[in-house]
């Protein structure tokens, strides 16, 4: 699982500084995120990894007052060149959130919400889509029968395999997971890592998470967070059997965070 | 053992225990006078009124008999009104609604405007009345029609519209764009498939409400001239008109005891449409309250 293979990044990210407001949140951050892995941005509160992860699909500039400086590239092209669209950028970078967050409307449509406002209207085309996507989360078997039941009716669990799917159905490249088990039980998060697991043969994944087992489990890489700042970035086996700065150490081993 | 600062005292709890009871029995009492109020005004309108409650009373014409007397121009003339009133409230109302909260930039200027709608929802019809004479039955030379009486009636419900379908789009969950922003949404297609539906409800009973105030309007509609004796059904948004307020207002001012009854029956009718219209409202809230 932790053979890091050598692959074109799809991000780099150089000298990145990111305010909110007065605050500085990202300090000087330089990665190169690998295409088709997963990798793990763990750390304490208040680190600035979901502040990172947000960035990536152009998110974050939608609170007020937010400054930035750097550059970020997806697959070469610059995110925040004047003429890209933050449109193009998330058709092709998708998104998982923290809590499980489906549209009230059926189980179908939720899944279709995103194909239809990229202007697919063909019924057999959204039917195809739609089952696909749902297998591709693992979910087509539990939901099959009752597509046109609203998606509040799912577990918590089952509702955010739903919103993997949600975004799989856009056909992204990247998939951007903000915390995506921190609000599930045991057994439905199993599910979900169970599921990261399988998305990396198609999809570029990165995850935040403030569950360094979880990290361990299921990433090819991980970066470390601290006060903004990226303490260190390797691959997660060495990361946890080895790490080079003290810091990542002691947060690892659990003497803070 | 420690002295203890508390011991209970007999004396001490049974004075706090009275002073609860009388706290109780003052608001109990101001309950009480409102709904007696309330009661009497509803019992004494009904007894009043009842006798002259007919189907005639529905198909008749305005009379100087009071037993031939009718509302038939006014109910026609508030439904002529109101299809002025609630396209043109409710499509400048949400259309403002959605510029304030999902367009404009959250700046002194746009609190201020929105400072100003929650007071113009306060202010005396009579004075929206005067702008309605000004604007629209002059300047635009409307004349003292219809169409001069349900724009003026868009402009004073106006307000509470735009504040309650505001509150209706406020309460969706940010997480709702964000998963909408997050598969490439423009702002556009993010209202017309997350923000409306999620809102329509609330947005509904604000109309729906604010409507009804509407429909009870006297003031703004005398100050533009509306008038209080006819005897036709419109058939243009350019013809004078009437409307039950003021139907009721006018018989209520005559001298003769019998119109004191027809405008009781007039009342009875006008609750009616007030009730269901409220009803509606609540059911529509109840129906569609959403969960998130």
């Amino acid at each position: 699982m932790n053979d890091v293979k050598n692959t074109h990044p799809v991000y780099t990210i150089k000298d990145f500084n990111l305010w909110y407001g007065e605050t500085q949140a990202l300090k000087n951050i330089s990665l190169e995120i690998p295409e088709k892995q997963v990798t793990a941005i763990i750390g304490p509160s208040g680190c600035g990894k979901s502040t990172f992860i947000k960035t990536l699909n152009r998110m974050v500039e939608l609170i007020p007052s937010v400054k930035m400086e750097g550059s970020i590239h997806y697959k070469n092209e610059d995110i925040f060149k004047p003429n890209a669209k933050v449109e193009s950028l998330r058709t092709e970078v998708g998104m998982v959130f923290q809590k499980p967050n489906p549209f009230p409307k059926s189980i179908y449509d939720n899944i279709a919400y995103g194909p239809r406002i990229h202007g697919i209207k063909d019924k057999k085309t959204l039917d195809e889509v739609v089952e696909k996507s749902l297998k591709g989360a693992a979910l087509w078997e539990e939901v099959k029968d009752r597509l046109n039941e609203n998606a509040f009716g799912l577990s918590g669990g089952q509702q955010q395999r739903l919103c993997i799917a949600r975004a799989m159905a856009v056909e992204p490249e990247v998939i951007l997971m903000d915390e995506p088990t921190s609000a599930l039980d045991p057994l439905s998060t199993a599910k979900v890592e169970e599921l990261i697991h399988e998305l990396k043969n198609d999809y570029s994944i990165i995850i935040v998470t403030h569950n360094m087992q979880q990290a361990a489990r299921i990433s090819d890489k991980t970066a470390f967070f601290l006060n903004g700042e990226v303490i260190e970035f390797d691959a997660t086996e060495k990361m946890y059997s080895n790490p080079h700065d003290k810091r990542t150490d002691d947060y690892i081993s659990g003497k803070f965070g | 053992m420690k002295n203890k600062i508390i011991v209970p005292n007999e004396k001490q709890i049974s004075k706090r225990i009275l002073k609860n009871k009388f706290a109780k029995g003052i608001f109990f009492a101001a309950t009480l006078f409102g709904m007696v109020v309330l009661a009497t005004l509803i019992i004494r309108i009904l007894t009043q009124g009842i006798g002259y409650l007919n189907i005639d009373f529905l198909t008749n014409y305005a009379s100087r008999r009071p037993e031939d007397a009718g509302i038939k121009a006014a109910i026609m003339g508030t439904i002529w009104v109101m299809s002025i009133t609630i396209p043109v409230s409710l499509i400048l109302g949400v259309s403002t609604s959605i510029y304030l909260e999902e367009y404009a930039p959250k700046n002194k200027f746009t609190r201020f405007i929105e400072l100003n709608l929650a007071n113009l929802a306060g202010v005396p019809s009579v004075v929206f009345g005067l702008l309605g004479l000004t604007m629209f039955v002059r300047f635009f030379q409307m004349g003292r029609s219809i169409l001069a009486g349900g724009f003026t009636m868009a402009l004073l419900i106006l307000p509470v519209i735009v504040v309650a379908s505001k509150e209706a789009i406020r309460s969706i969950p940010q997480e709702q764009y964000e998963a909408a922003y997050a598969m490439g949404a423009t702002k556009w297609q993010i209202i017309r498939t997350v923000v409306i539906p999620a809102a329509t409800p609330g947005i509904l009973t604000g109309a729906i409400l604010s409507l009804s105030r509407g429909v009870g309007e006297t003031a703004s509609l005398l100050m533009i001239g509306a008038m209080t004796f006819i005897a036709y059904v419109p058939d243009s948004v350019l013809d004078g008109f009437t409307v039950l307020p003021i139907q009721i207002f006018n018989w209520a001012s005559r001298p003769q005891a019998e119109f004191q009854s027809v405008a009781a029956a007039g009342s009875i009718v006008l609750l009616l449409i007030l009730i269901i219209m409220n009803s509606l409202a609540i059911l529509i809230r109840n129906k569609y309250s959403k969960r998130y």
